[in-house]
């Protein structure tokens, strides 16, 4: 864990440290991410899953620094090639979204200034970053969306957001998203809005760019089925906690959190016709008012007295894969017992 | 299909042309005066427009004037006819003239012919340019118009400029400042001055600044100073325009593609200034249009409490004269000024929002 102990080169791209973000509304405090912790090599995919309102999209609000007014980052480090960029004023900030990291949304229908045409938003954004000449950027802009595989680029960079299909307008903004060739792509549920021929087509581009482009992606998505065989490593988020780490292998077919195991259990598979699709029961957590123990302890069905009154742990099953569970505790004990009666 | 298409469009304009070039030559030979001919041409060459112009702009223009055109037509003959079923006259007055006098003055004003003649005539005059003289004063009644209208649109001018401009600040410093102090204070102070009427504003103003402070002298034509008229005119217009912009800046700043262009990177400054407040404008445009003509046009009431001789004045003294052609003449005049406001306001529109089609 300690970076001292790493040489400079071994430090990751980036580092997320116990990030607390909470929001101040009229009703109290609202702990939307209660300490996530992550790293995430260069060239890498990370994925992270949750249900609404579990803090995906709010920890990656808070490493961009574009929470709402109420939102604060109470606690924790985001370190962005070893610096702490959550300490940077406003103006260094500025250049470095979109630059650095660079963001794409769920909505590409209202993500898009629509009284701005395609080409102005486009080179905005190029402007912003470089210092390109009039021609260059105009240039650039062509270039990107030919990237992104936009038909008839150049008439496509006169029209307003309102004339082209969803589709289109991800495209246009995963092109906008990649002018200035950002280290990292935060996709905040890029394929959420679109039609599913659509979101196959818009996953597979972000696939082959960031082959082409060798950026990583932070994926967020509350569907595990779209990022399976996209991500390197999965982060499982309930509650603005971490649930369950490892790698897509490991989360799929050995999940260790109960939570993990649920919405394993309710993605819909076309192979198995006869299951039915088992929804986890119960609401989210209020995270007004988090509870004592595991934050999933009410919705689970194998909850244990210990659920209740203690925050489970984070224990590695193994090298790459983690999980916070008490059921897994005990899983790995018994597991570990067995192993020695065995013996 | 396309081919076709065009094929039949063709046909359709030639027709088009053919037809307006006849109607326009026989209207020609059969109109007496050359500003009607004018007129009949001008009107020809929009219909033709409404078909012949590719582009939605331009057969939206066309067919927008005519429409305008009509609308003024019949809110003159709403006034004329209304105006004349009144009973009594321009000279039915205590001090009632002799009989042959008023014979003789009626005979002049028309007044003696049925109404929907006397209408009639009215047109006639109108196509000519002539909008008749007073029977109050003798004036043409266009130059009392224009002279006054210089008046009314000096003062109008500057109100509806400081309106709009004041009222985009406050509103804009309201929204980014919402529940502070300085959002409290704009509030409370436009709520007061969208509610208090213009006339208590006005006579509260001469009150004050006026008697009591004697900062400013009591308006009059040959002492002209237009502070305090021009905060009165002004002050309703921009509370509105404050109130307006607030809400919808509110609702701009919680859109996605606000966030877009934070996460771009985009300075703070411009994302409210360019990102924000162009689509914060929209619902502004829509109010600034007519508002611009009423204040232009003058306001009566204000108008007549700084006795500003302006057109409001005018109007209200053609209607207490019942003197029929200075009726008339404001009436069509600001009519006009209406919908030509309200038209410039929806092409405004169209350049800010590339939204809106025409069609």
């Amino acid at each position: 864990m300690s970076t001292e102990s790493n040489s400079q080169k071994n430090v990751p791209l980036l580092q997320v440290k116990n990030l607390h973000t909470s929001f101040y509304t009229d009703a109290g405090e609202v702990k939307a991410v209660n300490g996530i912790s992550y790293n995430l090599d260069a060239g890498k995919v990370l994925g992270i899953v949750g249900e609404s309102g579990s803090g995906k999209s709010v920890s990656a609000y808070s490493l961009m620094q574009i929470l709402t007014d109420t939102g604060r980052v109470t606690e924790g480090e985001v370190l962005f090639k070893g610096e702490n960029i959550l300490k940077y004023n406003s103006k260094q900030m500025q250049s470095f979204r979109g630059s650095r990291i660079s963001m794409i949304f769920q909505d590409p229908m209202t993500c898009l200034n629509p009284v701005f045409s395609v080409g102005s938003q486009l080179r905005e954004a190029i402007r912003i970053h470089t210092d390109r000449n009039r021609e260059e950027t105009q240039a650039r802009a062509l270039e990107m969306l030919q990237l992104v595989g936009v038909n008839e680029p150049e008439k496509r960079l006169k029209q307003y957001p309102h004339e082209l299909s969803g589709g289109m307008r991800q495209r246009v903004m995963i092109a906008m998203a990649l002018a200035c060739e950002p280290d990292i792509l935060i996709a905040d549920e890029p394929t959420t809005a679109l039609d599913v021929t659509i979101q196959a087509q818009i996953l597979e581009l972000m696939q082959s760019l960031q082959k082409k482009l060798g950026m990583a992606i932070i994926m967020i998505t509350h569907d595990l089925g779209v990022i399976a065989d996209m991500c390197d490593e999965i982060i499982v988020m309930y509650a603005g906690k971490v649930c369950e780490r490892g790698t897509a292998d490991e989360i799929f077919y050995n999940p260790r959190h109960e939570y993990t195991k649920g919405l394993i259990r309710s993605i819909p598979r076309i192979t198995e016709q006869h299951e039915k699709l088992v929804p986890i029961a119960g609401s989210p957590v209020d995270l007004l008012n988090l509870p004592k123990g595991c934050a999933f302890a009410s919705r689970c069905d194998h909850a244990m007295k210990i659920c209740l009154t203690q925050q489970p742990e984070e224990v590695q099953v193994n090298d790459s894969h983690i999980a916070a569970c008490w059921n897994n505790v005990r899983q790995m004990m018994e597991e570990e017992n067995r192993g020695g009666a065995s013996k | 299909m396309d081919l076709t298409q065009r094929d039949l469009r063709r046909k359709q304009l030639l027709v088009t042309c053919i037809l307006g070039a006849v109607l326009f030559g026989a209207g020609w030979l059969f109109l007496p005066v050359l500003s009607e001919k004018i007129l009949l041409g001008a009107v020809i060459l929009l219909l033709t427009g409404t078909l012949f112009f590719s582009n939605d702009t331009g057969r939206y223009i066309c067919k927008r004037v005519l429409l305008a055109i009509l609308t003024v037509l019949i809110i003159a003959a709403i006034t004329f006819f209304s105006m004349n079923a009144i009973p009594g006259g321009p000279f039915s007055k205590e001090k009632a003239p002799s009989a042959a006098v008023q014979a003789v003055l009626e005979e002049r004003f028309h007044l003696n012919e049925p109404v929907g003649k006397q209408f009639l005539l009215y047109l006639e005059g109108l196509m000519q340019g002539n909008f008749g003289i007073s029977t109050k004063t003798g004036r043409e009644i266009s130059t009392t118009i224009f002279d006054s209208f210089a008046i009314s649109a000096k003062l109008g001018g500057y109100a509806a400029l400081l309106a709009v401009v004041l009222g985009l600040v406050f509103g804009s410093i309201a929204a980014l400042n919402r529940g502070k102090a300085a959002d409290r204070i704009i509030i409370f102070f436009t709520t007061l001055f969208v509610a208090v009427p213009s006339f208590i504003m006005a006579t509260l103003l001469l009150l004050v600044f006026c008697l009591q402070l004697n900062w400013f002298p009591i308006f009059s034509t040959s002492n002209q100073s237009y502070v305090l008229p021009v905060i009165a005119l002004m002050l309703s217009p921009m509370s509105y325009i404050t109130r307006l912009t607030k809400t919808s800046m509110l609702d701009v700043l919680g859109q996605d593609y606000i966030r877009t262009a934070r996460a771009k990177g985009v300075k703070q400054v411009l994302v409210i200034f360019k990102h924000a407040l162009k689509n914060a404008l929209i619902p502004v445009i829509t109010y600034v249009g007519p508002m611009t003509a009423y204040i232009l046009t003058g306001s009566m009431v204000v108008e007549s409490v700084f006795t500003t001789g302006g057109l409001g004045t005018k109007f209200v003294q053609g209607i207490s004269n019942r003197d029929y052609p200075m009726i008339m003449g404001t009436t069509i005049f600001l009519a006009t000024l209406m919908v030509t406001m309200t038209l410039i306001s929806d092409l405004i529109y169209k350049i800010v929002d590339p939204r809106i089609s025409f069609d």
